[in-house]
C-alpha cells in the first residue's frame, strides 16, 4: 500500500466536497478498493471513507412502494432488511461472498465498481432501479456502461438505489468455483408492465438485458417459453472457468430456473 | 475396548493447544533486534535476457540498506538438486544452475532479480519499485510437447534443448512388454493430464537469517519440513558454511504438503545477506509470492496403455509421460516422476510386465517438485483410470476386474523394481463395499435421477510405497543423501523424557502420537514425555517429513533409542534390587524381578542415573540418555479402496461429492484419530485436485492465469462431503519395529481417480459414453465433455 490521507466525514455534503480534491477517493465496504491498494495496483492520495454517514445506511419502503436502500449499506443489511419487503433483492445480498464481506461490503461499492461478474448489477439493472447519487438520478438502463464503467463522474457518490418491487422475480448465481463471484447470475423480476432480465459473469461487455428472453417470457412467464432462445457465444467471456459456448448455454438454463423459482 | 493412553488411543492433539488459541510460535512471530527486511523484485515476463538493472536511484531511497542482485552472489553456489536421474541411455541428466538471484536471463514469472534490504517491508518494496530493469523477451516455453521440439527456444542456453532426461524403467523388459501388446486379446488406451497444483499451505513462507560476527555463527530461521536437510544443502552445497557454524530452525509450521522440503532460495539470500550487511533479514512471502515462487506439483501428460488377455488378466502396462521441470531443477523434482511414479505402476496389481518411459521438461514456469503423494498419486490415476475404462470396454464390473488382478501373495516382487512386504487387498475392498454401501447404490442412483440428477460411483484402489527410504537403494537410484532418521530420548531425574527427532512435525500431530509410542514401551504417563523437533541445534540429526516417513523411520529410531534406555534401566534397576538383570521386568512403570514381590518405580531408576550414589559405576555411566539412527531396509507400503459417489447436473455439468468412503490399510495404528484426520485431509486435497484445482498458464506468454484464490480454487468445507474412513484392516508392515506403514499422503494419493471415475460413471448413466476427462472434473468441462 502506498500512504494516503484519510477522512471520514459525517454527511454528503462534507463527503462530496472532501472528495472533490485530486486524487481524492471513495471508500465502501473496502472489499475491493483494499485489496487492490495492497498490491499496489492503485494510489489514491485521500481516501474517503463513507463508513459514517448515516444517511446513506438502511433499507426503507416509499410510499410507492418502491424499496429504497442507502448507498452506504451493507449486504448482510440487505439480506436481513429487504427480506420482508423485496425477497429475492435480500436472497441476492445474502449470497454474496462471506460474513466478512458481506458485514463490510456496500451496494453502493459494489454497483460503482461494475464487476462484469458481480451480483448487485443484475439485480439493479433486472429491477429497472434508479441510482440515487449526491447530484442527480440514473436509470438502471443508462447506468452500467460495461467493464468496470459506469456513468459515475469523477467524485460522485452513489447515496441510494431506488428499486420498484416486482410481482415476482427470482436470482440464480452459478458461481465461479474459485471467487465464487457470479460465472453466471440472472435476475428475473416481473412487473406489470413486462419482464426484465439482466445477466451478470457471462458477457464481455458486462452486465446486460437478455431482450429476447423477456419478450418470450412477456408472452409465458414460464421456463418452457425459453426453451428455444439463446444467446450469441460470441461476445461471452471465455476463460479457465468456463468457455464461451458454456456461458451461453448457462445464461439460458439460470434463466429458466429463475423464471421457474419465481413462479 | 478403546484405549485411552498407548499405542492405539486416540489422545487429544495437545499441539492443538497453542495452534487454536493463537500461541503458537511461527516464524513470521520471530522478530530480532535490529533485523531488516528484504523485498524482491521478481520478473514479470517468463523468459529474457537481462539487459541491465539499475539500482542508483533505488539505493537512495529511504530505509535502503543495500541492493543484492545476480552479480552478488558470482562465486557462490547454486541451489543445489538432490537427486541425480539416469537416463535410458545411461546419461546423466541435464542439470542446469540455479542460481540464488537471476544471472543473466530470467526463467519464470516470479524468478528473482534483485532483493531489496532495507528498515521496514514497504521501504524494501518503494525501492524495489524504483529499479529500472531492461529485459529483452525471450518467446516463453510453456507446453512440454512444443518444449521438445526442434526449433523451440532453450530455457537454457547452456544445455542442447529442453529436455532434462528421457528415462525408461525397466529399460531391459522394453522389447517383452512390447511384444505383450503384439498378442494382447485387449489393449485400453488413455490419455490424460495431471494437473498441476500449487501447495497453498496456510503459512506462506518466510526466512530469517541471522549472523552472530563474535562466534562466526549463521542462523536461518525458516518455514521447512527437513531444518537438517536445509543446513546440509544450504552449508555445503550453497554457501560453504560448516555445520558447527550454521544452525537451522523451523519452528511451528503450518502446514507444507510437501512444498516446504525444498531448499529455496529466499533461505540462501537470507542467511547470505545477514552476514553481508551485519544485519538479521527477514523475509515474509505474500500469497501472491508464494503462487509464484513456491514449487508446485504434479504436472504430467501420459498415454497409458494396458494389455488384458482373453480372461481379461492384466498382462502388460506401457505408459509415455511428459513431466514438467519448470525453469530449475528443485530440490527433489527429478526423483518425483521417476523413482516415486514408475515404481509405483503395479498398483495392487499382479501385472508381470511394465515399461514406463518419463520425459523430464524444462519450461519457463514455476519448478516443480513433490507435493502431498509425489509421483504416486500420478501412477495411481493413470493406473486406476485404464482400468476403469477398460472394464467399461469389456463389460465387466470394476471392481471384479481388480479383484480379479489383485496381488494376493507376499513378499511380492513387482516388475518394476520394488517389493511389496505385506498386504491383503481384497480385505480392504471387502470393507470398502461395506462402508460405502454399494449394494444400497442403485436406490441412490434412483433417488438422484428422481430429482434429475445423473448419480455416479467410482471405486479404485491405490498403493503407495512410503516410510522413504532404505538409502544403499536410494543411493542407487541417484540420491544424493542418505533417507534415515534419528532420535535422541534424554530421560530427566526426575522421569520425564524429551525425545528429540529428526522429524518435523507441521500438523501432523507427532507431538502427540510420538510419546504414545514411548509411554506403551514403558508404561508411564503420555504427559511426562515431550517431542523436540525443528532445530538443528536441539537434535541430534534428521531427515525431515515428507513420504509418510516419520512414524515408520523417525518413530522407528525413537523405538530403537527407547530400547536402548529400557537395556540401561533395567541394569540400574538390577543393581537397585540386587538382582540379576536377566530377571528384571519393566511393567506399567514399575521394575520388577520375576517371581519376587520387589519392584522400583521407574522415577527411582532415573534418579539414581542421575544421582548415582548407589550405582554400578564400574559398569555403566551415569545418565540416561540415548541416541539411534534407522536406516529402513525397505519401503512400506500402505494401500487400500477408495469409493467416490456424485451427482452430476446434466443442465450445467456442475459435480459435487455426494459420499466418499475410505478403506485403508495403514498397518498398526498408534493414534486412530489422528489418522482419521490424515485421511479427511488428504481426500480434501484429492478432492480438489479431481474437481477445482488448476494451476493454468497462459500458453504464449507463459503469465501464470491463476495466481491468486480469485482464479485458483481451493476447496472448501461445503465441496466436500462427510467421509466414511475405516482403517481397520492391518497387515503391519514386517520390517519395522512398529509395524506402522504412514498414512499422511494415501487420502491425496487415492481419491482423484475415485472421483473421475465416478463422473464417467454418472454420465454413463445418462446415455453419454465419456472416454475421460482431464481434471479438474469443472462443470464447463463436463458440459463440454456431455455435448461433445
Ligand atoms: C472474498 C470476496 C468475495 C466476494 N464475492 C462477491 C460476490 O459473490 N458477488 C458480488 O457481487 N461481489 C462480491 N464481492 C465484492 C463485494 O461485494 C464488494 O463489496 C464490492 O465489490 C465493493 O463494495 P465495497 O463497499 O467494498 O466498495 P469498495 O471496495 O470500498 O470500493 C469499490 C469502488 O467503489 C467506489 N465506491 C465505494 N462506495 C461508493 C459509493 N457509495 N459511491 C460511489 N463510489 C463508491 C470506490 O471508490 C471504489 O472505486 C466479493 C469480495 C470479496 C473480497
Amino acid at each position: 500500500m502506498y500512504n494516503f490521507e484519510f477522512e471520514r466525514p459525517g454527511s454528503v455534503a462534507e463527503a462530496v466536497a472532501a472528495l472533490a480534491s485530486e486524487g481524492a477517493q471513495a471508500l465502501g465496504g473496502g472489499q475491493t478498493l483494499i485489496p487492490t491498494l495492497k498490491q499496489r495496483l492503485a494510489a489514491p492520495e485521500k481516501l474517503v471513507s463513507l463508513g459514517g454517514i448515516a444517511e446513506m445506511k438502511g433499507v426503507c419502503v416509499n410510499d410507492d412502494g418502491s424499496v429504497s436502500v442507502g448507498g452506504g449499506t451493507p449486504h448482510a443489511e440487505v439480506a436481513r432488511a429487504a427480506a420482508a419487503h423485496y425477497p429475492a433483492l435480500a436472497a441476492l445480498a445474502g449470497g454474496i461472498g462471506d460474513p466478512a464481506v458481506r458485514n463490510r461490503g456496500t451496494i453502493g461499492g459494489s454497483l460503482a465498481n461494475n464487476d462484469p461478474s458481480a451480483c448487485y448489477p443484475a439485480a439493479a439493472l433486472g429491477s429497472g432501479a434508479t441510482i440515487v447519487t449526491d447530484r442527480r438520478e440514473i436509470a438502471a438502463d443508462d447506468y452500467f456502461q460495461g467493464l468496470f464503467t459506469t456513468a459515475l463522474e469523477e467524485g460522485e457518490i452513489i447515496t441510494g438505489v431506488r428499486f420498484p418491487v416486482p410481482e415476482a422475480a427470482n436470482y440464480q448465481k452459478f458461481v465461479q468455483p474459485a471467487s465464487r463471484f457470479a460465472l453466471v447470475g440472472v435476475f428475473v423480476a416481473k412487473y406489470a408492465d413486462g419482464v426484465r432480465v439482466a445477466v451478470t459473469g457471462a458477457s464481455e461487455d458486462g452486465v446486460f438485458r437478455w431482450s429476447e428472453a423477456e419478450a418470450a417470457l412477456n408472452q409465458s412467464f414460464t421456463p418452457a417459453a425459453l426453451t428455444d432462445l439463446a444467446v450469441d457465444p460470441d461476445g461471452m467471456i471465455g476463460d479457465l472457468h468456463g468457455s464461451k459456448p458454456y456461458r451461453a448455454h448457462l445464461v439460458n438454463v439460470m434463466t429458466r430456473r429463475a423464471v421457474q423459482a419465481a413462479s | 475396548m478403546p484405549k485411552d493412553s498407548g499405542i492405539g488411543a486416540s489422545s487429544k492433539r495437545r499441539e492443538d493447544v497453542r495452534f487454536l488459541t493463537g500461541a503458537g510460535n511461527y516464524t513470521d512471530d520471530i522478530n530480532i533486534h535490529g533485523q531488516a527486511y528484504v523485498h524482491f523484485l521478481r520478473s514479470d515476463v517468463a523468459h529474457g535476457r537481462i539487459v541491465s538493472i539499475d539500482t542508483a536511484a533505488a539505493s537512495a531511497m529511504p530505509g535502503v540498506v543495500r541492493i543484492f542482485t545476480g552479480a552478488d552472489f558470482e562465486g557462490v553456489g547454486g541451489l543445489p538438486c538432490g537427486w541425480q536421474v539416469t537416463d535410458r541411455h545411461g546419461q546423466p541428466m541435464a542439470e542446469p544452475g540455479h542460481p540464488v538471484l537471476a544471472q543473466g536471463k530470467v526463467r519464470h514469472v516470479g524468478d528473482p532479480i534483485a532483493a531489496v534490504v532495507a528498515d521496514t517491508a514497504e521501504q524494501a518494496r518503494d525501492a524495489a519499485e524504483a529499479i529500472g530493469v531492461e529485459i529483452e523477451e525471450l518467446p516463453a516455453v510453456v507446453d512440454m510437447k512444443a518444449a521438445l521440439a526442434g526449433d523451440a527456444a532453450r530455457v537454457h542456453d547452456d544445455l542442447p534443448s529442453n529436455l532434462c532426461y528421457d528415462w525408461g524403467f525397466v529399460e531391459e523388459n522394453k522389447a517383452a512388454v512390447d511384444a505383450a501388446f503384439d498378442t494382447a486379446a485387449h489393449v485400453t488406451t488413455l490419455e490424460l493430464v495431471n494437473n498441476r497444483l500449487v501447495a497453498n499451505p496456510m503459512e506462506p513462507r518466510v526466512a530469517i537469517g541471522d549472523y552472530a560476527r563474535a562466534t562466526g555463527e549463521s542462523t536461518l530461521y525458516t518455514t521447512s519440513q527437513n531444518p537438517h536437510v536445509i543446513r546440509l544443502l544450504m552449508g555445503a552445497f550453497v554457501l560453504g558454511i560448516p555445520e558447527h557454524k550454521l544452525r537451522v530452525v523451523a519452528p511451528d509450521v503450518g502446514g507444507g504438503f510437501g512444498s516446504k522440503i525444498f531448499h529455496y532460495a529466499e533461505e540462501a539470500f537470507c542467511t547470505f545477506a545477514a552476514k553481508a550487511i551485519n544485519r538479521p533479514v527477514k523475509w515474509t512471502s505474500s500469497r501472491s509470492e508464494a503462487f509464484m515462487s513456491d514449487a508446485h506439483g504434479r504436472d504430467h501428460v501420459t498415454r497409458i496403455e494396458l494389455a488384458l488377455d482373453a480372461d481379461n488378466n492384466f498382462t502388460a502396462i506401457r505408459t509415455e509421460t511428459l513431466a514438467n521441470m519448470g525453469a530449475y531443477l528443485s530440490t527433489f523434482a527429478p526423483s518425483v516422476p521417476t523413482w516415486l511414479h514408475g515404481t509405483l505402476m503395479a498398483g495392487n496389481y499382479k501385472t508381470p510386465l511394465i515399461y514406463v518411459n518419463v520425459k523430464a521438461v524444462f519450461t519457463n514456469t514455476v519448478p516443480v517438485d513433490a507435493y502431498r503423494g509425489a509421483g504416486r498419486p500420478e501412477a495411481t490415476f493413470q493406473l486406476e483410470r485404464v482400468i476403469d475404462k477398460a472394464a467399461r470396454e469389456l463389460g465387466v464390473d470394476p471392481i471384479a476386474l481388480r479383484r480379479q488382478n489383485f496381488v494376493t501373495e507376499f513378499p511380492y516382487q513387482t516388475p518394476v523394481a520394488v517389493v511389496y512386504d505385506t498386504g491383503d487387498y481384497n480385505a480392504t475392498m471387502d470393507k470398502l463395499e461395506e462402508i460405502a454401501d454399494i449394494a444400497g447404490f442403485a436406490a441412490r442412483r434412483a433417488a438422484s435421477e428422481a430429482k434429475g440428477k445423473l448419480r455416479g460411483l467410482g471405486v479404485n484402489c491405490y498403493i503407495e510405497a512410503c516410510g522413504i527410504a532404505p538409502s544403499n537403494l536410494v543411493g542407487q537410484l541417484g540420491a544424493r543423501a542418505g533417507l534415515y532418521d534419528a532420535a535422541t530420548v534424554r530421560v530427566n531425574a526426575t522421569g520425564s523424557i524429551s525425545v528429540m527427532v529428526g522429524a518435523h512435525s507441521h500438523g501432523q500431530g507427532h507431538e502427540t502420537a510420538f510419546p504414545q509410542v514411548v509411554a506403551e514401551m514403558l508404561g508411564i504417563d503420555e504427559s511426562m514425555i515431550e517431542i523436540v523437533h525443528g532445530d538443528s541445534s536441539k537434535i541430534p540429526f534428521g531427515m525431515g517429513t515428507y513420504g509418510s516417513r516419520s512414524l515408520a523411520v523417525c518413530g522407528s529410531a525413537m523405538v530403537r533409542a527407547t530400547e536402548k534406555i529400557i537395556n540401561k534401566a533395567k541394569k540400574i534397576a538390577a543393581h537397585l534390587m540386587e538382582a540379576s538383570e536377566a530377571d528384571i521386568e519393566l511393567k506399567g512403570g514399575q521394575f520388577t524381578v520375576a517371581g519376587t514381590d520387589k519392584s522400583v518405580a521407574w522415577g527411582d531408576v532415573t534418579l539414581a542415573a542421575y544421582v548415582p550414589h548407589n550405582y554400578p559405576l564400574e559398569d555403566i555411566e551415569p545418565g540416561l540418555e540415548e541416541t539411534a539412527f534407522y536406516d529402513p531396509s525397505n519401503f512400506t507400503y500402505p494401500a487400500g479402496a477408495y469409493a467416490c459417489e456424485v451427482e452430476v447436473d446434466p443442465e450445467t455439468g456442475k459435480v459435487t461429492v455426494e459420499r466418499f468412503s475410505a478403506a485403508d490399510d495403514f498397518g498398526n495404528i498408534v493414534n486412530p484419530m489422528i489418522v482419521s484426520g490424515q485421511v479427511h485431509g488428504g481426500l480434501g486435497q484429492g478432492i480438489g485436485q479431481a474437481l477445482l484445482e488448476n494451476c493454468a498458464y497462459d500458453p504464449e506468454t507463459g503469465q501464470l492465469l491463476s495466481a491468486s484464490y480469485m482464479d485458483y480454487a481451493m476447496p472448501r468445507a461445503d465441496d466436500v462431503p462427510f467421509y466414511a474412513v475405516d482403517h481397520s484392516c492391518a497387515t503391519p508392515c514386517t520390517h519395522n519395529p512398529l509395524g506402522v506403514k504412514g498414512c499422511g499422503e494415501a487420502g491425496a494419493i487415492g481419491s482423484p481417480p475415485a472421483v473421475v471415475n465416478a463422473v464417467i460413471d454418472a454420465l454413463q448413466s445418462g446415455g453419454k459414453t465419456v472416454a475421460h476427462i482431464d481434471m479438474p472434473v469443472s462443470p464447463s468441462r463436463v458440459w463440454a465433455a456431455m455435448n461433445g
